[in-house]
């Protein structure tokens, strides 16, 4: 083992703050019922549910579609508990001026907040159609029955959810007393339906915020300067003026932007305002050679996750010690961020394919220093962003340019550049760990990371998280950032192992000021604590002479947990001590996302060139617990996605740096994987009736990365604890 | 000076400059925005068109090559969406963001024309010019190996 030295005493010097846990729910009122899932925010019924004239129903969620099925799943809920089509109900979601505020789309939850709401909602709005129409029929509601929309009463007479809308009135809260239907008797929940969403983008028909096109749209960009925090101190306008189509420039403390007709001429324009601009100041970037030692020099905020002490290891216990690295990662989304705005008569309406419209409202209102309620944020779908990436951002960058034209809307695409070097990527983290086996048990379990924080978004009460409002003429102050406390967490998340562990201590060192500009990547700590805890796993069952499989199972005793990795290994063959033979070997891994969702095992099979130095993972199967499945097809394409983009980020991601500047801006600089070097995934669904159905977007990538990294140890006997494994790693493991 | 060119099959006159990429005549002249900016430099495969019947980069393609010659986009690929691939998408459901989509069926289309019967290491080959980053991939395989059994 490599790993650095470090005993007990070092591991816990230093420790001292320790954060209270702050809520990220409003307080619950005096007198209130808990209502389950969104609808403890969102009381009203016809803040979800709305009955039509036609006898189909209108659905509003908060939740908005990032390419995940979410509306298509939400959709088939309602249609569930509605007893109406999948094809009558209407789906609006993602507008400060008409649907309930949920707060972000992230950390998979959608399904059990929104999810849940809706079905609590829908079960009851159902039951007073049934009401309305058995006062109507002269007979009990539990004579009724319906099909499609259609109530029909046993003696024939029929009445239509059309016809009942008149007398229905939803502007009431929810009770939740409503009992939705049983799992048994569902027809829509369950079904691979098709996703909603899909139609549209295979005929170029799709409408993403990339593609509104507003009458009188103009075309705006903005200049970035050349590092963080760098002030704008002088730029030349007359020769940006005299170029073609340009319409006006604009200028607010050290943002700079310009609008034109047309985009080609935005373009133009945004490089010779780039080329003439003079910066002074900035922040210097850490050196790159030395980025994790910096990394754990940084001021931290420590605290204890978990702690456990039954009784000391037995002497003779076996020390394994190992540490892990993980790079910044990149959101890296296909489509760069855009955003439109139109300022009318003192009122703004903003067009964003943000993860919460409401919060980004928030942060908007303090920077262009008007009212929330002077805000319309409407989301549009963009390219998918796996987390705040630049949707945010951008949104701010057309307001500041159409306030400057009222009445003309103006459109902002960021350029592939601003998309890397602007957007707040993943942090970076160490994670340490050291542990203790005997008798092949782990009798002792140490870990600690370090990392910056995850869940920097818009809403916070004490600032704004819109990196340009930090520099404006009246600037914005930046928040204090904040970890998202547990049992889900940060920096922390999947920190504390599923493994019944009855010695162990599990130490957050979270690092609220990054000298990178960094948020939410999808599974925010999930991922690099799960490549730490599941290759060190593999560590200790290598050293305590017990295949990774059993040496799991023996610190297993969730049967949920025990059946994913069982079904993982029935179904790839797994046997037990296999051994790779130098070029080719398998790994498993397993987690459950955050600790309390989604169980996910994977086994992966590498394939290594050692002459480049290059690993393949030509397949990846897995197997799955997320509950009641919703839609299984959807599920499956989740699952393989996540494993596919986290083969990504393993071997090969890392945003590249030195201390003047961010060097990943293009492609080339920032490459993922490619269709030839894609695994093929296999995906085994175990499906869960009588549990509650939990999101599965970031399930796979923590698992998927260990089952790799295992893989390789496998095939070579070598272990690779620094991210990406790329060919200069494996070439340096392999001599 | 106007650039006469065709488009899904009409005939096209453009003012833009000789040096405009042909991706932003598309989209913002012609307001067929299923065609998509990625990265303006060739490397992700969202801007995907066919030129005379072959994929071409429109954020690589500048107007002035564009003279007498005749453009493909995803919308003018089938009449009705029933171009074997589309068909095919929809029914292995594809896409997540869907983002890169229309340059992977364009690519796609592409390849089918001169090979109807690719084998799995050509279709990955020849595909290798379109990224995708919800990792979709080896449904795009499976919706490739479908159109050609279709077809």
């Amino acid at each position: 083992m490599n790993a650095a030295a470090f005993n007990r005493r070092q591991f816990t010097a230093g420790l001292g703050a320790v954060v209270v846990a702050f809520s990220l729910g409003p307080e619950l009122a005096r007198g209130q019922e808990r209502l389950p899932g969104g609808l403890q925010n969102n009381r009203r019924l016809d803040a979800w549910i709305r009955i039509n004239a036609d006898g189909g129903a209108t659905v509003f969620t908060g939740k908005v579609e990032l390419g995940q099925g979410v509306l298509t799943a939400l959709a088939q809920i309602a249609a569930e508990e509605l007893d109406l089509p999948l094809s009558r109900i209407e789906m609006v979601s993602g507008d400060t001026g008409r649907t309930p505020d949920e707060g972000h789309t992230s950390g998979s939850v959608s399904i059990e907040s929104s999810g849940t709401a809706l079905r609590m909602a829908a079960a009851e709005v159902h039951s007073i159609l049934l009401d309305l129409a058995a006062n109507r029929l002269g007979t009990s509601p539990s004579d009724l029955t319906v099909a499609s929309g259609v109530i029909a009463a046993p003696d024939g007479r029929k009445i239509g959810y059309g016809e009942l809308v008149a007398a229905l009135d939803l502007k009431r809260e929810a009770t939740a007393k409503v009992r939705p239907k049983a799992a048994s008797n569902y027809k829509v929940v369950g079904q691979a339906v098709q996703r909603l969403d899909i139609p549209a983008k295979v005929t170029g028909g799709a409408a993403y915020v990339q593609d509104i096109r507003l009458p009188g749209m103009l075309h705006g960009r903005a200049v970035r300067p050349p590092r963080y925090g760098a002030k704008l101190e002088s730029f030349d306008e007359v020769a940006a003026r005299a170029m073609p189509g340009i319409v006006a420039i604009v200028r607010d403390g050290s943002f700079l932007g310009v609008i034109a007709e047309r985009e080609e001429q935005a373009i133009k324009a945004r490089a010779a305002l780039s080329e003439g601009a003079k910066w002074s100041g900035g922040t210097e970037l850490p050196d790159p050679e030395r980025e994790y030692d910096h990394l754990l020099s940084l001021r931290s905020v420590d605290t204890v996750a978990s702690e456990k002490q039954a009784s000391p290891a037995p002497s003779g216990a076996r020390v394994v010690e190992a540490t892990y690295r993980k790079p910044y990662l990149a959101h890296a989304s296909m489509g760069p961020s855009c955003a439109l705005a139109e300022f009318r008569a003192g009122r703004f309406t903003i067009w964003s394919h943000t993860q919460g419209v409401f919060p980004l409202r928030l942060d908007l209102a303090k920077s262009l220093q008007v009212e929330p309620a002077a805000i319309r944020c409407i989301f549009a779908e963009g390219a998918g962003c796996y987390g705040r990436n630049g949707h945010d951002d951008v949104a701010l960058d057309a307001a500041l340019l159409a306030r400057a034209l009222p009445g003309r809307p103006v459109r902002v695409q960021w350029m592939r550049d601003d998309e890397f070097a602007w957007e707040p990527y993943g942090p970076a983290m160490v994670m340490k760990a050291q542990a203790a086996v005997a008798d092949g048990r782990i009798v002792d379990w140490q870990y600690e990371l370090w990392s910056g924080p995850h869940g920097v978004r818009p809403g916070v009460p004490d600032g704004s998280n819109l990196f340009a409002s930090w520099s404006l003429d009246q600037p914005q102050k930046r928040p204090f950032a904040r970890n998202i406390p547990l049992p889900a967490g940060g920096s922390d998340r999947n920190a504390i192992p599923g493994y019944d562990l009855p010695n162990h201590r599990i130490v957050n060192h979270f690092i609220p000021e990054m000298p990178i500009w960094v948020s939410s990547l999808r599974t925010l700590g999930g991922y690099a604590n799960v490549f730490a805890v599941e290759s060190f796993m593999d560590e200790l069952a290598s050293a305590a002479g017990v295949d990774p499989v059993a040496f799991r199972l023996a610190h297993l005793t969730d049967p949920r947990a025990r059946a994913v990795i069982e079904a993982v290994a029935k179904k790839t063959g797994w046997k037990t001590g296999e051994t790779g033979d130098g070029a080719r070997g398998r790994g498993i891994a397993f987690a459950r996302y955050k600790t309390l969702a989604t169980y996910v095992a994977v086994v992966a099979e590498v394939e290594i060139d050692r002459a480049s130095g290059m690993v393949h993972v030509p397949r990846a199967t897995a197997a799955v617990d997320a509950g009641l499945i919703i839609n299984p097809d959807g599920l499956t394409n989740q699952i393989e996605g996540g494993i596919v983009q986290s083969v990504s980020w393993t071997l090969k991601e890392e945003v590249r740096f030195d201390r003047r500047g961010i060097l990943s801006r293009d492609w080339a600089s920032y490459p993922i994987l490619t269709m030839p070097e894609a695994p093929t995934v296999e995906v085994e669904l175990i499906n869960r009736p009588n549990e509650r159905p939990l999101g599965a977007g970031e399930a796979s990538q923590g698992p998927a990365a260990a089952a790799v990294a295992n893989a390789f140890a496998n095939a070579t006997g070598k272990r690779i604890r620094d991210l990406p494994l790329n060919p200069a790693r494996v070439k340096a493991a392999l001599g | 000076m106007a650039i006469d060119f065709t488009v899904n099959g009409k005939a096209t006159s453009s003012e833009a400059p000789p040096t405009t990429p042909l991706l932003w005549v598309i989209r913002e002249d012609l307001k067929l925005t299923g065609t998509k900016f990625g990265c303006g430099t060739g490397l992700c495969g969202a801007c995907m068109v066919h030129i005379d019947g072959k994929r071409a980069f429109s954020c690589q393609t500048q107007m002035s090559e564009m003279v007498g010659k005749s453009v493909t986009t995803i919308e003018g690929l089938s009449p009705d969406s029933s171009h074997p691939l589309q068909k095919a998408w929809l029914a292995e459901q594809v896409p997540q963001c869907g983002y890169c989509q229309s340059g992977q069926i364009m690519s796609a289309a592409d390849l089918l024309k001169q090979n109807p019967k690719p084998t799995r290491n050509q279709i990955v080959e020849h595909m290798s010019t379109n990224i995708c980053r919800c990792g979709t991939y080896q449904r795009i395989v499976r919706a490739i190996e479908r159109a050609t059994r279709e077809a």
